[in-house]
Formats: structure tokens, C-alpha cells, sequence
């Protein structure tokens, strides 16, 4: 780790003035520029909290589950500049949902094939083409999911799912269009689960291979050495994998809003059109003013708690369970 | 050993396949392998898929017109290329490099050099903090804190982009730091050299090319993010221009995303182009980076 502190009895004070000057220089420029990186996240959350300031004293905490949205160009009807984010929230929990419940089972099966079945030639050759999945742009990925994705799903995989599962109210007529609830919750998919099949394979690849080894001598099976030992052991890294991808999924705006279909209700299936917070302020925060943009800016200081949240919760259960390790490793 | 032989089990016209229980477990594990080499190449298929499609529907077109002409004015008009959004991008990502650049680089500096474990870690937790906020939270923040009451710029947008690059510079930069052996700072403070001198001389030569690779992977993601420039600079006009303080410049993403949006077809064939120069450029920038960084591993691990 970083600890590499030069053990180096301090310098004689006959040094020159240039370097005397020049450590305290690097020093000070150094603490600045980690500092500037606090001031700023202060500053992002400061800003957002102001802006939303107008909207929290009308609205107050009922924004979370207030599905009323309605802009002032409506005026005259009912409940006009009045706002609730409960549809959004909704359709941020479902979209992620989908996506981690896809992400989530694949990332961690790619992570085990890449750190422990892949032969060297294959493992070499399919761990970068997984990790540049992650660097194609979401504006591409959605503009494909508009294009493709959509369009494939609405024909294949959502006919069947209401053939099989229509029964449930979820599981709705297929999407006229090929947007909707189901295709973007695919399209976080798509962009949690290089995430997570690269974190796995990471910490897979630390169980030491003594456990691994003894095992396999014992008996057991690949499989039942990779379930037995590996996954069991690395419980908690995969939780925070999964909770990494999610955070990925929570976060994203762009490709939600161009496959998301933006319709307002909360609809029984999934197939149906939705809207979720980062999209609804990709949609409407141009040009917006007064309230609506007060409303807005509530939205993102929604998104912001939702990820400073789950990224706490990551590394809270990451320094866990490296301190219980450490304790058995001692 | 003699009581082996009397074990039922060591018959030896007993078949040597396997029976029972034994069979199960063999058929349970063959099958998770399967599901897990099978998931694999579902992810590289994708990535095919994406790469194929985008490419096919795109690389018609791609001209010298379309890569070095402004858009042709007007609803519904053909022709004419994304100039002046390839100058925009260029531009608004440069700015963000120098502005993170030197920041993610001092970060790593006192997180590998100066710091002690009890103020490392707050400087670590906002750096990760930084890495997972959404890019429509740091649109929205750029927004409130530059432009809110007054004019789009191009800066607002690199000032967005900064934020999302400085984090994944000091990632890169500190792995690199930290791989520089112990013996090369030693002997320079052995030699009487003072620290910055050694810093500034030593440790980061040493390591200059893992720093350029991150920064080439962190200019590569962020030259694809869209919602930074959504509200900075968005409302821009057809021709080129270098006034990035002045007015909001064209780029590449937001070409992408707004014809993308749109109901006509030659919008869609435009965004198409730009998406295949776009994800031409990341990907090789990503790729190059890649084997970049595999050489700098390698020459610090044969020392």
C-alpha cells in the first residue's frame, strides 16, 4: 500500500534554502490540490441543497412518495406547480432493479470463469474485451438500446415472458414501441456488468490458493470447490460488487432517458413507460425555472444521498470484512 | 495395510467409472462450468453486437466532408459533417485535463509520499465518493455553481469533466507511485537529495508512462460523458468555434444525444457517424492505454 515512508533521518540543516523551500512548496501544493477534492464534494453537495431549497420548504419530505408532477404550464388545473418525485423514485428503484437482478447472477458468473476456469490464453484475451464494455458511452449504449435493443426485446423476450408469466400483473402486454421500464432496466444491465464481472474476478483472485488446492484434494469438485471456498469466502466482496454495479445503474440518466419511454404513471407492468430521477431532469431542467427547477435540483440531491449511501455501504462492508480476515490471517 | 482387502469397496472388478452420487456431483459441476464459460461469452458478445451494429449503421457515413465540415443548416438537411462537434469535444476535453491533470497527479503525490494513514483516509473516501457520483448530479452541480442566471460556456463543461477525471488520475497515478521501488527513494535520500528534488526528479520520470495511461484512459471516458455538458453546454450553434469562455461549444455526445432524439431520419444517420467516431476514438485510446500500461507492469517487475 501506500505506506512506503522513506525511513530517512532528516536532512541536515545545511542543506540549501531552494530545497528547503522546495519540500515545504510540494507539500503545500499537494495538501491543496486533496483538499481542493473535499471542497469540492462540500460543494456539490452545498449547491444541489440550495438549489433545492424552494422545493424542500414547500414540499418537505412528502416529495418522496408524491406522484404529482405538474409543470406551471398546466395552470388551472388542479394541483398546478405542485411536485412529488414518488413516480421517479419508482421507476429508479424498478430500472436498477432489473438491471442487478441481469447484472448481478452474469457479472459474478463471468467473474468466476475469468479467475478461476478461464484457461491463461482465453482469460488474457476475454478480461480487457469485458472491462471495454464498460468504456463505451452511455449516450451510445442507449442510442443502440433506442435502435436495437428495444425493438428486439419487444418482439422475443417480452411476447414470451407474457405468454409464460401473464398472470402476473408485472408481466403486461409487450411495449407498442420496444422503450419502456424493461428496456432500460436491460441497458443498466449492460452497463453494471462489466463492473461487477471485473470486481469479482479481482477478489476471486485473491482467495490463496491453499484453500483452493486443499479442496480439491479433499474431493471435491471444481464447482463445489468454487461454491464451497471461493464464493463462500468472498461473501462480502461480492455484496460489494453488486452494490458498486447498482450504484452504476442508480446513477445513470442519459441512456435511461432514451429508452425509458418517459410516460408519468406508475403503471402494474413492467413493460409499460416510466420515468426515473435522472431522466426526468435530463427531460425537463433546460429551460426550466422557479419551482420546476427548485424540484429538479431535489431530484439530484435524491440521487446524491441514494449514492453516497450505497458507496458508504460498499466500503463499510469491504473494511469489515477486511478487518475479520485480518484478524484470521494474524 | 492388510485390512485393505477387505474392503467391499476395493473390489477390483469393480468399473473405475463413476456411479451414484459421484456421477451427480460430476454432471452439477460440468454444468456451472458451462453456465459460467457460456456467461462470458454472452458479455464479449455483446460487446461485439454493440460495436458491429454501431459500426455497420454508421461507418456509411463517414466521409472527409463529415469529418471536416459544419453541419448542413436546416430541419431536415443532408449532408454536411460534425466539425465543428469534434473542435467542441477536443477543446472542452483538453481544458479538463489541464484542470485535473495537475490535481489528480498532487493528490496521488501526498497520498503515495506525504500523508499518514489517519489523513489518508478521508482524502481516499471523498476520492471514491467523487468516482461513484452520477454525472447528471455533477451536470446539475456545474449548472447551479457557473451558469445558473447567465450563459452556457464550453468551460462549465470541461469544469464538469475535471470532476469526474480527477479522481481516476489519482487512482492511476498513486498505483504507479506506489510500484516505484523503495531503493530508488532511498538512494536518493541517501545521496543527500531532498525530497521534492526526488520526487520531482526520481519517482515520477520513473513512472511517467503508467501516468499517461491513466490519463489517457480518464480523457477516453470522459470525452463519452453526456450529462456533464447537458446544461453547460448544450445550446450551441453549427459553426466552429475555439470561444470556449465566451459561448457554448458543439460537442460530440450531445450531437449524439440530441439527434439520437430526434424523428428524422438524416438526424439518425448523423448521430450514427458520430457515435462510430466517437467509440473509434475511446476504444483505441482504451486499447492503446491497455498495452501501455501491460509494458510499464512489466518493467517494473523484472527490476
Amino acid at each position: 500500500m501506500s505506506t512506503a515512508a522513506p525511513a530517512v533521518t532528516p536532512l541536515s540543516p545545511t542543506r540549501r534554502l531552494a530545497d528547503r523551500l522546495g519540500d515545504r512548496v510540494l507539500v503545500g501544493l499537494t495538501i491543496l490540490a486533496s483538499l481542493a477534492a473535499i471542497v469540492i464534494l462540500v460543494l456539490i453537495v452545498v449547491k444541489l441543497v440550495s438549489g433545492a431549497s424552494a422545493a424542500i420548504s414547500r414540499f418537505g419530505l412528502a416529495f418522496l412518495w408524491h406522484s404529482t408532477w405538474n409543470p406551471a404550464s398546466s395552470a388551472g388545473v388542479a394541483h398546478a406547480n405542485v411536485f412529488g418525485a414518488g413516480t421517479l423514485i419508482f421507476g429508479t428503484a424498478v430500472t436498477s432493479t432489473i438491471g442487478l437482478a441481469i447484472a448481478g447472477p452474469l457479472g459474478i458468473a463471468i467473474g468466476v470463469y475469468l479467475s478461476l476456469l478461464a484457461p491463461g490464453r482465453a482469460g488474457a484475451l476475454i478480461s480487457p474485451l469485458v472491462e471495454l464494455l464498460a468504456a463505451i458511452p452511455s449516450v451510445i449504449v442507449g442510442f443502440w438500446g433506442l435502435i436495437f435493443l428495444g425493438p428486439f426485446l419487444k418482439n422475443t423476450i417480452e411476447p414470451a415472458l407474457h405468454d409464460v408469466l401473464g398472470f402476473i400483473p408485472l408481466f403486461g402486454p409487450p411495449n407498442a414501441t420496444g422503450d419502456g421500464i424493461f428496456t432500460a432496466g436491460v441497458v443498466l444491465a449492460l452497463m453494471a456488468l462489466p463492473i461487477i464481472a471485473a470486481i469479482t474476478r479481482d477478489i476471486f483472485l485473491t482467495v490463496p490458493r491453499e484453500l483452493k488446492d486443499g479442496a480439491l484434494a479433499l474431493g471435491a469438485t471444481r464447482w463445489e470447490m468454487i461454491r464451497g471456498v471461493v464464493l463462500d469466502s468472498q461473501r462480502a466482496g461480492i455484496a460489494a460488487a453488486t452494490i458498486l454495479g447498482l450504484s452504476r445503474a442508480l446513477g445513470e440518466a442519459i441512456a435511461v432517458t432514451q429508452t425509458i419511454g418517459s410516460g408519468s404513471l406508475i403503471g402494474n407492468s413492467l413493460f409499460g413507460n416510466g420515468d426515473a430521477l435522472g431522466s426526468r431532469i435530463v427531460e425537463q431542467f433546460s429551460g426550466s425555472t422557479g419551482i420546476l427547477t427548485s424540484s429538479l435540483f431535489f431530484c439530484a440531491v435524491i440521487l446524491l444521498v441514494i449514492e453516497l449511501a450505497v458507496n458508504l455501504a460498499a466500503q463499510l462492508i469491504v473494511r469489515r470484512s477486511a478487518r475479520r480476515q485480518g484478524v484470521l490471517a494474524r | 495395510m492388510s485390512t485393505l482387502g477387505a474392503d467391499p469397496l476395493m473390489d477390483p472388478k469393480r468399473p473405475l467409472s463413476a456411479t451414484g452420487n459421484l456421477r451427480r456431483r460430476r454432471r452439477t459441476d460440468r454444468l456451472m462450468r458451462g453456465v459460467a464459460t457460456a456467461a462470458a461469452i454472452l458479455a464479449v458478445a455483446i460487446l461485439a453486437i454493440v460495436i458491429v451494429t454501431v459500426t455497420g449503421k454508421g461507418a456509411s457515413q463517414l466521409s472527409l466532408s463529415f469529418l471536416f465540415k459544419d453541419p448542413a443548416v436546416g430541419l431536415d438537411a443532408v449532408g454536411g459533417g460534425i466539425a465543428n462537434a469534434i473542435v467542441g469535444t477536443a477543446l472542452i476535453v483538453a481544458l479538463a485535463t489541464v484542470m485535473a491533470a495537475p490535481i489528480g497527479v498532487l493528490i496521488a503525490i501526498y497520498l503515495t509520499e506525504f500523508s499518514t494513514p489517519r489523513t489518508a483516509r478521508p482524502i481516499r473516501l471523498v476520492l471514491d465518493l467523487l468516482n461513484g457520483m452520477p454525472s447528471i448530479v455533477i451536470g446539475v452541480f456545474a449548472y447551479g455553481l457557473l451558469i445558473e442566471g447567465g450563459q452556457q460556456a464550453g468551460w462549465a463543461g470541461s469544469f464538469a469533466l475535471a470532476i469526474i477525471m480527477v479522481p481516476l488520475i489519482a487512482r492511476a497515478t498513486g498505483e504507479m507511485l506506489t510500484l516505484v521501488p523503495r531503493e530508488l527513494r532511498e538512494a536518493s535520500h541517501a545521496l543527500g537529495i531532498s525530497r521534492w528534488r526526488t520526487i520531482v526528479g526520481i519517482v515520477l520520470p520513473s513512472s511517467l508512462g503508467g501516468i499517461l495511461t491513466g490519463l489517457v484512459l480518464a480523457v477516453a471516458r470522459s470525452a463519452g460523458e453526456t450529462a456533464p455538458l447537458l446544461f453547460t453546454t448544450s445550446i450551441f450553434s453549427n459553426s466552429t468555434t475555439v470561444n470556449i469562455f465566451g459561448t457554448a461549444l458543439p460537442n460530440i455526445p450531445l450531437i449524439i444525444f440530441s439527434d439520437s432524439e430526434s424523428a428524422f431520419p438524416a438526424d439518425h444517420a448523423r448521430a450514427w457517424g458520430a457515435a462510430v467516431v466517437l467509440m473509434a476514438f475511446i476504444l483505441i485510446g482504451n486499447l492503446g492505454a491497455r498495452a501501455m500500461l501491460a509494458r510499464q507492469r512489466g518493467k517494473f517487475q523484472s527490476q
